[in-house]
């Protein structure tokens, strides 16, 4: 059993997997989407197979994003407090920014004058506490506020897909489309340049969200790419 | 169960064991789930059961609302069965009735038990069971949809959970019930399961069986289950399994490469 589905992850199809169904026994530990029940290991997510060392995962293939902290992510003002904002970060429990995490000095009473409601932000989570209770903060390198650009929001599960192995996806997006991409832990990419290229980098992210889970992605999008790039320049 | 309206009862079994749709005792309706069919909903499946036509929504893990209903230790399960005005014969005055308010309940009771719940904090978890066609067993139909669609939602859930009905009809035990048998039979006992452990989550009965029937019945409904488990695993894994022309050259692991983009 345990060599049959070792086998199958190294075909040129992901092994896909559903709750409850047995991956493998006891030496084995149970990673990331996945419980063990007296020494045996199965899955609790729909996802797709994968085994690091001696640890079985699932790597999900929808669900929620749950924030980690040092995470950079992309969040949306919902409501203003005289000394805090409130941030809809695509997770289950929206998430304050204290002004004191901020850039600027502000006032208390004067949030409104520095963010107002739906102005879009690059902030990360500072905090997570064991009642999931989050803090975000905008104090660290590369935080701003979202001005221009275009937002697209993907499934949270399928941004490691988005940026690809060291960065490998992004970088070759960037490349082709001459667009600025920012992808927010959360599922939300924002995307700055001409309407052309970021049509065509919307079009290239949902292939990658359609097709996330089947190998050889990153060649597939370059293919892609370089049949769109061609005829828009012809 | 006797009485009153019996009398236009059909013939429910035959002299060769095999019911009025031409059915084996223990053969069930034909049955199609489909997973991640709407497109708003977080996760959602539709399950044809004979004719019996359910659709269910999964919305969450999101913040339970009003506050007070939250609980600091873990996720809430709020569920709605409803039937559509149209599901029956007759039109059904629209709106929650006693009888679906207590299907939501034992419903939501029905995933408690296999969802890992302590992972959401403060979260719901919220299902929506919407009846459009109805021809008895649509509770079953219901449990099964929601099970499919809270996997598509990828809420992490120790199993899938398969419901089935078994029952008595012409004195004789028999699964899967359709209207007209469960109209005029003497028995009705819908079962859910944890196919893993063959744990009952759901276990409920109208109508009198001896105990020895009643066994019997629990067997079919659980054989049933199983069944009909692997039609959900099917139906998720169909999903995804559409085009396979994709080659094996470049295997990327999406998961180590967190944070390290820009």
């Amino acid at each position: 059993m345990v060599e049959g589905k070792i086998e199958t992850v190294k075909s040129n199809v992901r092994q896909i997997v559903v709750p409850g169904e047995f991956l493998m026994k006891a030496p084995m530990k149970p990673g990331i989407g996945t419980y063990s029940r007296g020494g045996e290991i199965f899955a609790s997510t729909v996802g797709v197979l994968s085994v690091h060392g001696n640890y079985v995962n699932v790597i999900p293939l929808s669900g929620k994003y749950i924030p980690r902290v040092g995470d950079v992510i992309i969040g949306k003002i919902i409501d203003i407090a005289p000394t805090n904002w409130l941030v809809d970060i695509n997770a289950p429990y929206p998430a304050p920014l204290h002004i004191s995490g901020t850039p600027w000095r502000v006032e208390m009473g004067e949030t409104q004058k520095y963010l107002d409601l739906g102005d879009m932000i690059l902030c990360e989570v500072e905090a997570v506490d064991e009642t999931k209770r989050i803090m975000v903060t905008m104090s660290k390198p590369g935080c701003k506020k979202l001005t221009d650009g275009e937002i697209i929001e993907i499934t949270p599960t399928k941004v490691p897909r988005v940026i690809g192995r060291g960065g490998s996806m992004i970088n070759l997006l960037k490349n082709y489309t001459k667009c600025r991409i920012y992808v927010g832990q959360n599922g939300r990419i924002w995307l700055e340049g001409s309407v052309e290229q970021i049509a065509l980098a919307i079009l290239a992210i949902r292939k990658i969200e359609e097709e996330s889970h089947l190998l050889g992605l990153t060649d597939a999008v370059k293919d892609f790419l370089e049949k769109h790039t061609k005829t828009t320049n012809q | 169960m006797s009485g009153i309206g019996m009398e236009n009862k059909p013939k429910l079994v035959d002299e060769n064991n095999l019911r009025i749709d031409g059915r084996k005792l223990d053969e069930l309706r034909p049955i199609r789930i489909e997973a991640g069919i709407l497109k708003r909903a977080d996760g959602s499946a539709y399950v044809e059961w004979g004719e019996n036509k359910v659709l269910a929504a999964v919305y969450g893990p999101r913040e339970a609302k009003p506050k007070h209903i939250q609980n600091p230790a873990k996720a809430i399960v709020q569920c709605r069965y409803n039937m559509a005005p149209f599901s029956v014969s007759e039109r059904k005055r629209p709106g929650p009735d006693r009888r679906s308010v207590e299907i939501s309940k034992i419903t939501g009771d029905v995933f408690e038990s296999v969802l890992f719940l302590e992972m959401f904090p403060r979260a719901s978890i919220d299902i929506f069971i919407e009846v459009l066609q109805a021809n008895a067993g649509t509770r079953c139909a219901g449990i099964t949809a929601a099970s499919v669609a809270l996997a598509d939602a990828g809420i992490p859930m120790a199993d899938l959970v398969p419901a089935c009905a078994a029952g008595k009809i012409d004195g004789k035990i028999a699964v899967d019930l359709k209207k007209e048998e469960d109209n005029y039979g003497e028995a009705d006992l819908p079962v859910a399961i944890i196919p893993r452990t063959k744990e009952i989550v759901l276990l409920q009965m109208d109508g009198n069986m001896s105990e020895t029937e009643f066994e019997t019945a629990l067997n079919m409904a659980m054989d049933a289950c199983m069944k009909i488990y692997e039609l959900q695993k099917d139906a998720l894994k169909r999903k995804y399994i559409t085009d396979q022309e994709v080659d094996a050259e470049q295997v990327e692991k999406p998961n180590t490469s967190r944070g390290d983009n820009q």
